[in-house]
């Protein structure tokens, strides 16, 4: 029997132990007309060896040829050290750190991890993760809710330039709780927001403001003036950033004068791969005043009963199974494994490592720009710095463009016209390319995006 | 055996209530309830100038296994709150009845303190819970 | 041992890890660029290594001990599934990557949302919740839509018993709702006489937990069902201790109309020190268009993705792309190893190790919580009497469980019974280790009586004696700063 180690005779020697016939009539505190005898619509079983090729066979329909998507995960060099040790049974088969004597390993990495965010970011603390990007930033708008306490209007305003699906997810996920949300435009022509727009909001009640940085299109937001208006105006400021272009990019804890509030995001940069989206993680920062407001498992350091450094769990009375009802969020679990490879990674590429990667993201992707506006049509959709992904007009519709170069093996970025009415009319693709690709790789995308382009139009 | 002095009020969620005069009265959290909770690691106060209504959740308290909401047992102002407690939460632990005080509340009116516990009332009940 | 930033270095970098250099300068103005650099650590890939190797031998796994944590269901997780799920074309495979290269991940995710809408007796299943607790939200959150839509909106309360997680409460107040909680009958089944009182035009739903959390199958639940759907109510179903029925009872039979499922516990993922978990949701026919997005559906083409287009009533999107892609791939194919037998047997073992570990303890002295009821995947344990006489607690009991290898059973929790321990042995573990487990426990019974101060001071053997809460949360440290 798969992974049940009873032999016949043990399971006689139980039963006579608990004083049954059978094991059926373990089961005898169940209605009868409960119990079903056997599961409908699930396959016979296969062995490891069957279930293998099967596996593999499919594997085979997945992913060929090169991958210039972005738009929220992003395909890095992850080194081989990484997932051998993330593997390692200890870590990926340990529970939840909740006996701390017997979790120190754990435990002490995590803490490694809190003390690596908070200083990538320059913020004062960090938890030991939330889900992934978009539930990190619907937890940080709840958070803000919490400790903004000068606002009492509940109300959230969100630059345009936000991944439309963070957007989405936040919506789902706050919208039991009478918290607005509003969406600032972004400019058409930058695609950026122009923190002018945001007087409209001057005489308002404004709990919190959110700001991606780099934005949805790859843009460079301005930062320190729309950190200086939100708490010019009472708000708390909410960083959503890349880790990667945090080697390269102002910190949230350095935006404006007093630096962003919270700062969250998705971890998936961090050694962590594309893996159909997920599992990755959610990271979550914010400044000291805030920490009691912090949603999710929290690492502090300490000492044991002879004064020896150990690391805990702490701040538990503010978590569900302790507030219950009145818990900071119902949120349980933290992306352990996910983590445990991240910091692993960050240690093996240091912040050297982390810029060389940003870095060479950013020429790729400017150099993959380049060749591509070269070709009749193509065009940037959007003037402004970008850092590793950017929006290009073509000149016919997208998505018979990106059949074709799927054809030849690449994947070619995203048609981005059918999430925003402000692109309805346009034919708006963001491409990406981090530091996996060769020159070669830019120069075969950009032939091949010559050619579909030469046969559509 | 938990200390109860005789010259304060009680409420049944376990806090007490001390008049100043003047209309003024300190609340703080009992003994018998610093005792069940442990050693407290943070205390949550209302903000100064809010307007309560007895009843009303006037705080946090909070150990490392288990937190406890405060509420206010009489209706009024808040004029001042222990600031101490922000980093000395454990004043709760040591003195619940002197510098483990909460905060200080205008009463709306003195004769809501008619309403709650005395101290054999308070002793009788906490009696009775350990039963 | 040392901190990672303790051995670090100044200039000493793992070279080979980065890419080289680049020859453009970056076009970024100033204002928005990064001045300073974070203090990350500077080792070598062999510190590093070596570092991280030696922090996982501080761990306790299910790889390395017996884990009888109840509620947990700290199965065995097969090598071959996480080999499989590591497949290079599973991992390289980008969350939009177009369906026609995604055809392979797809019919794994379309068939496992099958299997389990079987599995549950469901209608439909959505899999991108990305643990308990978002299936929990999602679930409510279906419930609030589907009142809401009939334009019923007196329905404000949600029901949970007082032995529920904490999560089930935390969630209801998340999708706006007022908790009241159930009180539980002396016999561990709901109070049927309370519920009936309870429940009214102001009740949304109830959540519940079958076998409940006090370890014992709830004998009443198709009366509480048609209680609850009389006042107009929905029912809830936590998976969290589907491990104990499955194949055995479908909620959908019971009459619930919603579940969620732990596919890190029932369904043997990893659970990683913590995470990732995955909890897949399944609905009744009515509530079926609420589910969250994105799902897997199939046509003529293939598979591909159903989005809001298709499910314009959805409760949306609870994560930047289908929740945790990766456990979703590994719950699969351990269906697919166990096959419907398999499963079949998962809930009998579960249930025969529980019951024989039950029966043992109580032979050697030791308190149940529910003496006269069947043990479902799990059991309790009081400790109320040692507490009393002897002075030794459940927490002590559980400190001196981890000197002889064993991790803790969960402590304290289910919160009506004192000083209890809650066991979950699972399927995958031999007699062999349950009969050692016993004689563990005998032993530390001895102790008690003969030296508790061995209990009290425990753990004596672990990297770290007993640690100091308190400090910990007084004097909030948890970011290491240099020269610290």
């Amino acid at each position: 029997m798969p992974y049940i180690p009873h032999t016949e005779h043990d399971i006689q020697t139980m039963l006579e132990t608990i004083g049954v016939t059978g094991i059926q009539e373990l089961f005898d505190e169940i209605p009868k007309a409960l119990r079903i005898e056997s599961l409908e619509g699930i396959p016979e079983g296969l062995g490891e060896m069957d279930v293998s090729r099967l596996m593999l066979e499919k594997a085979a329909q997945d992913r060929r040829g090169v991958c210039f998507i972005g738009a929220g995960a992003y395909e890095h060099h992850i080194p081989a050290a990484v997932w051998d040790i993330a593997s390692r049974g200890e870590f990926m088969t340990a529970y939840t750190p909740y006996q701390a004597e017997a979790s120190q390993g754990t435990l002490q990495l995590l803490y490694e991890y809190q003390t690596m965010m908070a200083h990538l970011l320059s913020m004062d603390v960090s938890n030991a993760s939330l889900y992934d990007g978009a539930s990190a930033l619907a937890e940080a708008v709840l958070m803000a809710v919490r400790a903004n306490r000068h606002s009492h209007s509940k109300r959230i305003l969100v630059l345009g330039s936000l991944h439309p699906h963070y957007l989405q997810t936040v919506q789902s996920i706050v919208r039991a709780q009478q918290i607005e949300i509003e969406v600032i435009p972004f400019s058409a022509q930058q695609g950026t927001v122009d923190p002018a727009t945001l007087a409209a909001y001057d005489q308002q009640d404004i709990t919190a403001l959110v700001i991606p940085q780099p934005n949805f299109f790859g843009g460079l937001e301005a930062v320190d003036a729309l950190t200086q208006w939100a708490h010019a105006h009472k708000a708390l400021t909410i960083a959503v950033v890349n880790p990667v272009a945090m080697a390269v990019l102002k910190e949230p804890g350095q935006w404006g004068d007093s630096g962003a509030d919270i700062a969250c995001g998705e971890g998936q940069p961090l050694g962590i791969p594309l893996s159909s989206g997920g599992p990755y993680f959610g990271f979550i920062t914010c400044k000291q005043e805030y920490v009691r407001q912090m949603p999710g498992r929290i690492i502090g350091c300490t000492v044991d009963s002879n004064g020896k450094r150990g690391f805990s769990l702490t701040l538990q009375a503010r978590e569900q199974h302790i507030r219950r009802s009145k818990a900071t969020s119902n949120i349980c679990t933290n992306q352990g494994l996910a983590v445990t490879a991240a910091t692993i990674f960050m240690s093996l590429i240091g912040f050297d490592g982390l810029k060389k990667v940003a870095e060479n993201c950013y020429a790729n992707t400017h150099r993959l720009e380049s060749l591509l506006t070269q070709i009749s049509g193509v065009e940037r959709l959007f003037t402004g710095p970008y850092f590793h992904e950017v929006a290009l007009r073509l000149p016919c519709k997208v998505e018979p463009v990106l059949q074709q170069l799927l054809a030849a093996d690449i994947q070619g970025g995203i048609d981005i016209s059918p999430y925003y009415d402000s692109l309805k009319q346009e034919n708006a693709l963001l491409v990406c390319a981090t530091e996996t690709k060769t020159d070669a790789d830019l120069v075969y995308f950009a032939e091949q995006l010559k050619r579909a382009l030469h046969s559509t139009v | 055996m938990n200390h109860v002095p005789s010259e304060l009020r009680y409420s049944k969620s376990h806090e007490w209530v001390r008049l100043e005069g003047n209309g003024i009265a300190i609340v703080g959290i009992t003994d018998h309830a610093q005792s069940l909770l442990g050693d407290l690691v943070y205390v949550e106060l209302p903000e100064v100038d809010t307007s309560l209504k007895a009843g009303d959740e006037a705080g946090v308290v909070e150990s490392v296994k288990a937190a406890s909401d405060v509420y206010t047992p009489v209706s009024g102002e808040i004029l001042e709150i222990n600031e101490a407690l922000a980093t000395a939460p454990e004043l709760v632990n040591d003195d619940p009845y002197g510098h483990g005080w909460l905060f200080k509340i205008q009463l709306d009116d003195e004769n809501e303190l008619e309403e709650l516990l005395d101290s054999d009332g308070y002793e009788e009940m906490i009696a009775a819970d350990d039963h | 041992m040392k901190l990672i930033f303790e051995i670090s270095q100044r200039h000493r970098h793992a070279a080979v890890q980065a890419p080289r250099p680049t020859d453009i300068s970056l076009d970024i103005p100033k204002e928005l660029r990064r001045t300073s650099e974070p203090q990350w650590p500077e080792v070598s890939e062999l510190q590093v290594v070596r570092h991280y190797t030696q922090l996982s031998l501080r761990n306790f796994s299910i790889d390395t001990n017996f884990y009888p944590l109840g509620s947990c269901t700290m199965k065995y997780n097969p090598r071959g599934v996480h080999k499989l799920a590591m497949t290079r074309e599973f991992l390289q495979r980008h969350p939009l990557a177009p369906v026609e290269q995604s055809q392979g991940f797809l019919s794994c995710a379309y068939d496992l949302q099958q299997m389990l809408a079987s599995i549950c007796g469901m209608a439909a299943v959505s899999l991108t919740p990305m643990a308990g607790a978002q299936g929990e939200f999602a679930g409510v959150a279906m419930i609030r839509a589907y009142h809401q839509d009939r334009g019923d909106h007196g329905r404000t309360e949600i029901l949970c018993p007082d032995a529920a997680h904490g999560t089930n409460p935390a969630s209801a107040v998340m999708c706006g709702y007022t908790v009241k909680e159930l009180p539980t009958g002396a016999d561990g089944n709901t109070d049927l006489e309370r519920l009936k009182a309870m429940v009214g035009p102001q009740t949304a739903g109830i959540m519940l937990t079958n076998p409940s959390t006090l370890g014992v199958f709830d004998q009443n639940i198709k009366e509480v069902a048609r209680i609850v759907h009389e006042a107009g109510g929905l029912l809830y179903y936590d998976g969290a201790n589907l491990n104990a029925i499955l194949g055995k009872v479908r909620p959908g039979d019971m009459g619930f109309d919603v579940i969620h499922l732990n596919l890190h516990k029932t369904f043997a993922t990893p659970h990683g020190g913590g995470g990732p978990g995955s909890g897949p949701v399944g609905v009744s026919q009515r509530l079926k268009p609420y589910l969250p997005i994105p799902m897997v559906t199939r046509d003529e083409q293939g598979y591909r993705w159903l989005t809001e287009q298709d499910c314009p009533k959805t409760i949306g999107r609870l994560s930047t792309f289908m929740g945790n892609a990766g456990i979703v791939l590994r719950a699969y194919i351990y269906c697919r190893l166990l096959g419907k037998d398999g499963l079949h047997r998962v809930g009998e073992f579960a249930t025969l190790n529980a019951n024989y570990l039950m029966v043992k303890l109580q032979q050697a002295g030791f308190t149940l919580a529910y003496p006269q009821r069947r043990a479902s995947h799990e059991f309790i344990i009081t400790l109320a009497k040692q507490a009393k006489n002897l002075g030794v607690n459940a927490m002590d009991f559980a400190k001196r469980l981890l000197d002889y290898g064993v991790h803790a059973p969960t402590t304290y929790f289910p919160l009506l019974i004192p000083e209890c321990l809650l066991i979950e042995p699972t399927e995958t573990e031999s007699k062999e280790e349950l009969d050692r487990f016993i004689d563990i426990m005998i032993a530390l019974l001895d102790e008690a009586q003969n030296t508790p101060e061995t209990l009290k001071n425990a753990p004596h053997s672990l990297p770290v004696r007993r640690l100091d809460d308190v400090k910990a949360a007084r004097e909030l440290n948890l970011t290491w700063q240099p020269g610290e």
